[in-house]
């Protein structure tokens, strides 16, 4: 069992012992958990304003810098590069230095870090409402920022890279690969996806035209999805999971599988997004055929994950931060099992420019990605800052909040796509359009989109929830060592 | 340790050296992007500007910024796919080498409302769209559009477009420097005459202001492509 299993019972727990002399940097953690639950806790309440105006025009308030089309930018980048962005690298910060058993790199790369992004947020939280946007979806940040962006994310590579090199363990384990592989890969999509020429301060045109700009920006935009919101969030999943449960990683040869099938099989898939357009036909079929095959991998990592579980599942029920793991992992295997099917071509001429896309993307967002986060912060605050957490009925709480809110969320928005995308369709008997005034079809959603606002609100009450609770524990009674299930450092 | 691990190579290979991982993983992910864009730049596989496509005229890609400045494409589309209902409702289908001048490309993710791509061939007339910018509702009843009274009120600066226009001919948009020259005057010359076939309606606006730019833009959208198109049909 030791040779197959290189990371033997209590994997994580093994790697966290750190020799005596190693004072870990907690000031970066502490710092970016503060900014995931800021930035996570603005992101959704600009997602729950645009999703009020949608079933309800006026509140746009004719103002531009309110309209739904500059503040659905502001939502996406803020959820997926402020909340998501954040919560990653608490946990990289976190888990990387306890893995590896050493101090970052260089502490001050960690500020420069830090500030740089908070910046780079406060940055795009003023120039998109403001309109000043490169018009392609997540990668609307003007050309000063993008370059902002890629000159800090260089320096967040020294420094992971550094640690990697002054690390006093030998081998890496499978979080650390996972984090590698977005550090990299990220760079490599934003770079690419970016390179424009300016023609003001402001104001920049894509060196790439037409079909071209289209396939290299899916190219990002689904990678961001797989290298952003999935790779490194597996990799968080890799080191909390076990941490929490107080159990090993239920197969090391599944993790390499899939570590390497996702890496390779994900970049083929962004043509999934351009289905029956103008582009060539084989590039569209590669792109069906690799995201056919992701929904493999994906599911050994979910499994992977779940089956870490299994020892615990009598703790399921009482213990709220294994179930939130639980529903964590239970979204990521729906998703990833939607995704495939909505790449498939006959799926997705139904599905496409539908509300059933956002159903599936916030199945993603709120489900994996929310839920993983929660997870881990809840992991990570008591034992940076050595206290007790406030209340587990709370972390319950929370858990019911996110799910009902999820549920409310995600089904209406299947109803919603499935329904627009037939009634679009609807030929009578002489090929003549059954619903030829669009606004028809559209009438039908709102109340759809109230259910949504609802799932949403109920969403981020259990953000708030939790957002107490962690400043309750912060402020509360110091952990007594032996409660706490991590190792004494 | 007693047993070999059939999984022994990876922990030699890539676990235990990090340099040898982090490059083996980054070309990994390098090769489905490499194989899938590189092919747009081959002279047979990559997208060609159709017949009969010409790029935007500087009132019309002032317009397109515009467009692109509020997040049209959050709402709206500009894709026909090739399918019965789309044509019926939209035109016919989008063809890869109309959008030779697009940057960015929009053709859009979500339908919020309708497909776009042909909407100068749907809606050619210049005072519906001013009636529907300033107020959706009048045109549309019920429709969920945001107002955007503050286009007719801002004016568009002939420089900042001259900027773009030079940027554009920099990237290969087959401008001339006479185009560049001429930015203003072509400016105020298109954009005259949409002011006064508005005037002809009973609405006035500044020639040079934001609501002019993407009229001229949206009134365009999709009608060369469909010319094209039907000109290819009458050949056969
Ligand atoms: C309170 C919770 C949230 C609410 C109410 C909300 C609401 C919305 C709304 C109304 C849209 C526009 C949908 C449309 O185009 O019709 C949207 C889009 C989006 N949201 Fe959220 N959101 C929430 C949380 C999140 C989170 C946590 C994430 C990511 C981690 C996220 C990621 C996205 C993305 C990627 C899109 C673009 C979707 C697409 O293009 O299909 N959202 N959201
Ligand atoms: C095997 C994995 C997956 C596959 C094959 C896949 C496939 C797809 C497909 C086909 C679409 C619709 C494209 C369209 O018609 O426009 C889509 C949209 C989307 N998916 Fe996934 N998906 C997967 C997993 C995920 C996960 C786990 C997340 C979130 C964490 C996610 C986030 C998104 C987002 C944000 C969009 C909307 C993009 C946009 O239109 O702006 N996907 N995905």
């Amino acid at each position: 069992m030791t040779a197959t299993h290189p990371e033997p019972a209590g994997n994580a727990e093994a790697q966290g012992r750190a020799p005596s002399s190693v004072a870990y940097d907690d000031w970066i953690v502490k710092a970016f958990v503060v900014a995931t639950l800021l930035w996570g806790f603005v992101g959704m309440l600009v997602g729950i304003y645009i999703a009020l105006e949608l079933p309800f025009w006026p509140a746009n308030l004719d103002s531009p810098y309110l309209t739904f089309g500059r503040l659905r930018p502001l939502h996406t980048n803020a959820v997926i590069f402020a909340f998501a962005g954040n919560v990653l690298f608490a946990g990289i910060y976190h888990s990387m230095q306890r893995l590896l058993k050493t101090r970052m790199f260089s502490d001050a790369l960690s500020q420069i870090h830090f500030w740089g992004w908070q910046l780079i947020i406060v940055a795009a939280a003023i120039t998109l409402p403001l309109g000043l946007s490169q018009g392609k979806e997540y990668a609307e940040l003007i050309w000063p920022l993008d370059i902002a962006v890629a000159v800090i994310w260089v320096v967040f590579a020294v420094n992971f890279f550094g640690t990697i090199a002054i690390r006093k363990v030998k081998h890496l384990y499978v979080a650390i690969w996972f984090y590698m592989s977005m550090v990299l890969t990220i760079a490599m999509l934003h770079i690419v996806n970016n390179l424009a020429l300016p023609a003001t301060l402001t104001r920049s045109y894509p060196i790439y035209a037409g079909m071209t700009d289209a396939l290299v920006q899916w190219w990002y935009g689904h990678n961001a999805v797989g290298f952003l919101l999935t790779t490194p969030f597996l990799g968080l999943m890799y080191y909390y999971v076990p941490k929490t449960a107080n159990r090993p990683i239920f197969s090391y040869r599944l993790s390499i599988i899939h570590f390497w099938a996702l890496v390779f099989l994900y970049i083929w898939t962004g043509p999934h997004h351009l289905l029956w357009s103008g582009l060539p036909d084989w590039v569209q079929t590669l792109g069906v055929v690799f995201s056919v095959m992701l929904w493999a991998p994906s599911w050994a990592g979910m499994l992977n994950g779940l089956l870490t579980l299994r020892g615990a599942w009598t703790r399921l029920r009482n213990d709220p931060m294994i179930k939130l793991w639980v529903v964590a992992l239970t979204f990521y295997g729906m998703s990833t099992f939607e995704g495939p099917l909505m790449s498939i071509r006959d799926v997705n001429s139904l599905s496409h420019f539908t509300d059933w896309t956002v159903g599936h993307t916030h199945s993603g967002a709120l489900g994996w990605v929310g839920m993983a986060a929660f997870a881990s912060v809840y992991y990570i605050v008591p034992d940076i800052w050595k206290k007790k957490l406030y209340s587990r009925d709370l972390i319950n709480l929370h858990f019911w909040l996110g799910t009902a809110g999820i549920v409310l969320y995600v089904v209406p928005l299947w109803v919603a796509g499935i329904t627009q995308g037939l009634m679009w369709k609807d030929l009578d008997a002489s090929g003549n359009l059954v619903h030829g005034a669009f606004m028809d079809t559209v009438r039908v959603l709102l109340p759809l989109y109230w259910l949504r606002l609802l799932g949403g609100l109920l969403y981020l009450g259990g953000l708030v929830v939790m957002i107490y609770n962690l400043v309750k524990t912060v402020r509360g009674e110091a952990a007594e060592p032996a409660a706490v299930p991590a190792p004494a450092k | 340790m007693s047993v070999e691990s059939p999984y022994a190579w990876h922990r030699r290979l890539f676990e235990g050296r990090a340099a040898v991982f982090a490059i083996t993983a980054t070309l990994v992910a390098a090769i489905g992007g490499i194989a899938e864009i590189a092919p747009m730049y081959s002279a047979t596989l990559g997208p060609k500007p159709m017949e009969g496509i010409t790029p935007y005229t500087p009132l019309e890609l002032a317009g397109r910024d515009i467009y692109v400045r509020e997040g049209c494409y959050n709402c709206h589309s500009q894709w026909v796919r090739p399918f019965r209902d789309e044509v019926k409702r939209y035109g016919e289908w989008s063809r890869a080498g109309e959008y030779a001048y697009d940057r960015p490309f929009q053709l859009g993710s979500r339908r919020i409302g309708p497909d776009l791509m042909r909407v100068g061939v749907r809606l050619p007339s210049v005072a519906w769209h001013y009636e529907h910018l300033m107020d959706p509702r009048k045109v549309v009843p019920q429709s969920i559009m945001p107002r955007y009274p503050w286009l007719a009120e801002d004016r568009l600066d002939p420089e900042d477009v001259r900027a773009s226009v030079a940027t554009m001919k920099k990237l290969g948009v087959p401008y001339s420097d006479e185009d560049v020259a001429k930015v203003p005057e072509q400016i105020a010359e298109q954009g005259g005459a949409i002011a006064n076939s508005l005037k002809e309606s009973g609405i006035e606006v500044a020639p040079d202001s934001e609501m002019v730019a993407m009229i001229a833009y949206l009134t365009r959208l999709g009608v060369e492509g469909h010319q094209a198109l039907a000109a290819r049909e009458g050949d056969k």
